[in-house]
């Protein structure tokens, strides 16, 4: 795999190459796989179990693995890496007319979603979730891939709008639709609150210091308990109402007023309509955003900052708002996360959200708002499937956790889909602002969140 | 004024361990200028590999103390070896393929690798926090007030003196031997370094083993100092590398050890006057006041932009 090392093709040079993985792996899972270190409560603290079949197996499947990697997939001799042209999915949903017939067609789907015959209470949960990370992606997406600002710390503005409804609920009784506005407004002057001393900052820099701040909110909320309840979190945070109507069996209920049978499906499905209505607002805001000169400006920041500062744009309103608005959505999101829940608390905002929120960004191909979608599909959906690995427990018996293999999974697949497609899954864009014709860039010319 | 010295004494200890992550942090960027987010995590793995090392030899703090520092050197030199790796495969696996590529790539990749880690260790070592008793006990009384007794403790000497070790040997190493000659050439002009010959891979790939090899020793200082682990550290710990080596000048190995210093006593200081709770926050606010008020560090090159 070496960049030198394909010198040869032949049999034994591949065995030679997968024995030498294996050793790579027997050392790096010996240690891990192969020796478990557990509390027993005794004097000494700590005593070990070998696991020896475990490690012959891992080993064992990294031998397996390379093999089939050099027979199969590794480039042969005499082979150039060629650059690869986007291929054709990737081109077509980068286009504006596929754009213009699948957006429609998603959303005639995810409006139809909850009156499909399959969808049922953990479908239609798992339908809220993922729209709910598109909202984010799309609202990160202002940030990092059209202001070309990274922020590592988006899930701080999700976490202000979660709190900012919890507690306004909480203390002052205020409903959602009062609280919705408010926590968009908190979360957009947090944002600018923390741009506004990152204005001179660039790239991995900017990075590092916005997960710092995500961070310093996580520990503020944790600890600040006389006012956020600390790791307890809050709890009994009132539900949205259909415009004042409530979702329950009394009287003025919801089914009672409209003369329906009560479900507690009628809830959900009430979540579901209001977070694609929250989603569908973001898509739109942002979609007209990208047009207006607020926009425009974004992109050209993007794509350089010194020139486009010497053009004049002003750069310090550019980001601050970019900041602010991006925050907004995250805010809205985070206020209907509480209402979901009826329960916040701080473990809810660590640092695997933002990773996550941004990994959607960078694989949806970072400029496309469809490829948010699709790779929320991906991303949230996928890590959904991995609970379904229960059935692992039967193969491994009882100790067995799949739970956290699923993060595992989680963090191998961001590395394998970054492998696979390091400009996102649509990696083409159209140009926004075009002199004669739109012509469709691909992503690889394009130099992208450099800050 | 006890209670200050013994303070400042704890926060060296720490400095120390944070210094020799920083020293990762600040070569890899310095020559592919990337954040090598799993370095963190590379410490994390660096203290298992100790303790289980540890346990497997049953080291204990009954013997001398002679012998416990040569069994405590073995160990360290194993766990140096795993973690260097470590170090090599997540260069070669997660981040060379994506050389040349857009710069949030590898950045993705790295954050990754760091979610893969931690959940590898938690599931292959369970979640549970992992105690070791104290190896090096003891230590002596340097200074005797009427209201506080400062002590140093054996551990302590051991840490620090082990940090100057390995510093004086890896200045050495970068400063006078052709490897070390390679990777400043590297950091300069990676192109020019190629055309003149020099194997840039080879070179980035022992950049990435010798930072996870000292990351692996700072795992091994925390494991004994602490005398207890998780799958966890790596997270925290790694940020505050971070903001040392960015304290300290990006690409500066003094001003990493440095900036690794500073950190610790301001996170020792804070958690002592102020609120352990918030100590955290007080090294993440002094990475941003630093990057606001000076982005070039304390020993750093200033960096011009050019368009």
């Amino acid at each position: 795999m070496s960049s030198t090392g394909h010198s040869s093709s032949s049999l034994p040079a591949m065995i030679k190459r997968s024995l030498i993985a294996t050793v790579i792996a027997f050392l790096l899972f010996l240690p891990t796989l192969g020796i478990k270190t557990s509390a027993s409560g005794g004097v000494d603290g700590l005593f070990l179990t070998y696991r020896w079949m475990l490690l012959g197996v891992g080993c064992g499947l990294i031998f397996v693995g390379r093999m089939a990697y050099e027979l199969f997939w590794a480039p042969k001799d005499g082979e150039q890496k060629s650059i690869k042209a986007p291929s054709s999915l990737a081109r077509a949903l980068g286009s504006s007319k596929v754009a213009k017939t699948v957006g429609p067609v998603l959303l005639v789907f995810a409006i139809a979603f909850p009156f499909l015959p399959f969808s049922d209470r953990y479908i239609l949960d798992l339908g809220i979730l993922i729209i709910t990370y598109v909202m984010l992606g799309w609202g990160l997406q202002i940030v990092v891939g059209l202001a070309g600002l990274l922020d590592l710390g988006y899930v701080a503005f999700y976490a202000v709008g979660a709190y900012s409804y919890a507690l306004l609920s909480i203390h002052f009784g205020f409903g959602f639709w009062m609280c919705l506005p408010l926590a968009g407004l908190l979360a957009a002057t947090w944002g600018i609150v923390l741009g506004f001393p990152v204005l001179r900052l660039r790239g991995d820099y900017l990075a590092i210091v916005t997960l710092a701040f995500g961070e310093i909110i996580r520990v503020v909320l944790l600890n600040w308990r006389s006012f956020t309840g600390g790791s307890n979190g809050l709890s009994d945070i009132p539900r949205p109402s259909f415009f004042g109507i409530p979702f329950n069996q009394s009287e003025h209920g919801f089914a009672a007023t409209f003369g329906l049978e009560y479900s507690s499906m009628q809830r959900i499905v009430f979540l579901y309509f209001l977070i694609l209505a929250l989603a569908v607002f973001t898509f739109f805001v942002t979609a007209r955003l990208r047009r207006l000169p607020i926009g425009r400006a974004w992109e050209a920041l993007r794509e350089d900052e010194i020139a486009c500062r010497s053009l004049g744009v002003n750069t310090v309103n550019t980001k601050l708002s970019a900041f602010a608005i991006g925050a907004m959505f995250g805010g809205f999101a985070g206020s209907f996360f509480a209402a979901k829940q009826a329960f916040v608390s701080p473990e809810s905002f660590n640092f695997m959200e933002s990773a996550t929120i941004l990994a959607i960004v960078v694989l949806g191909g970072m400029s496309s708002q469809l490829g948010v979608v699709f790779s929320a599909i991906v991303m949230v959906g996928g890590v959904e499937l991995l609970r379904q690995l229960q059935f692992l427990k039967s193969v491994f018996g009882n100790d067995f956790d799949p739970s956290q293999l699923r993060l595992l999974l989680f963090g191998l697949a961001m590395v394998l889909m970054m492998l696979w497609r390091p400009r996102g899954l649509v990696s083409t864009r159209m140009p926004t602002v075009f002199l004669k014709d739109k012509k469709t860039v691909s992503a690889a010319m394009i130099s992208q969140g450099r800050g | 004024m006890n209670y200050f010295i013994q303070q400042f004494i704890n926060g060296l200890t720490l400095g120390s361990i944070y210094g020799l992550i920083a020293i990762g942090y600040t070569m890899v960027y310095g020559i592919i200028g990337m954040i090598n987010f799993a370095h963190g995590d590379v410490f994390m793995v660096g203290a298992f590999v100790s303790l289980i090392t540890v346990i497997v030899f049953g080291i204990t703090g009954t013997s001398s103390i002679a012998l416990g520092i040569g069994a405590l050197i073995l160990v360290a030199a194993i766990s140096m070896v795993i973690a260097g790796v470590y170090g090599w495969t997540i260069e070669r696996l997660a981040y060379r393929p994506l050389r040349g590529s857009f710069r949030l790539a590898p950045l993705i990749t790295a954050i990754g690798v760091s979610i893969f880690l931690q959940n590898f260790v938690q599931a292959t070592q369970g979640a549970r926090v992992k105690p070791l008793n104290a190896i090096i006990s003891g230590g002596f009384t340097i200074l005797e007030g009427n209201d506080f007794v400062v002590r140093i403790t054996y551990m302590q000497i051991l840490i620090v003196i082990l940090t100057v070790v390995l510093m004086s040997g890896f200045t050495y190493l970068i400063s006078k031997t052709s490897l070390g000659r390679a990777q400043r050439a590297c950091e300069q002009d990676m192109k020019m370094a190629m055309l003149l010959g020099i194997d840039v891979n080879t070179t980035i790939s022992t950049t990435f083993v010798i930072g996870a090899a000292l990351a692996s020793v700072a795992g091994l200082m925390y494991l004994l100092y602490y005398g207890v682990i998780d799958f966890y550290i790596g997270f925290s710990a790694g940020i505050k590398a971070f903001t040392a080596a960015v304290l300290g000048g990006v690409g500066s190995l003094p001003g990493a050890m440095l900036g690794g210093m500073v950190i610790g006593l301001i996170e020792v200081f804070f958690a002592a006057y102020f609120s352990s709770e918030y100590k955290d926050v007080a090294a993440f606010s002094m990475l941003i006041v630093v990057l606001i008020f000076m982005p070039q560090g304390l020993l750093g090159r200033p960096e011009i932009e050019k368009v």
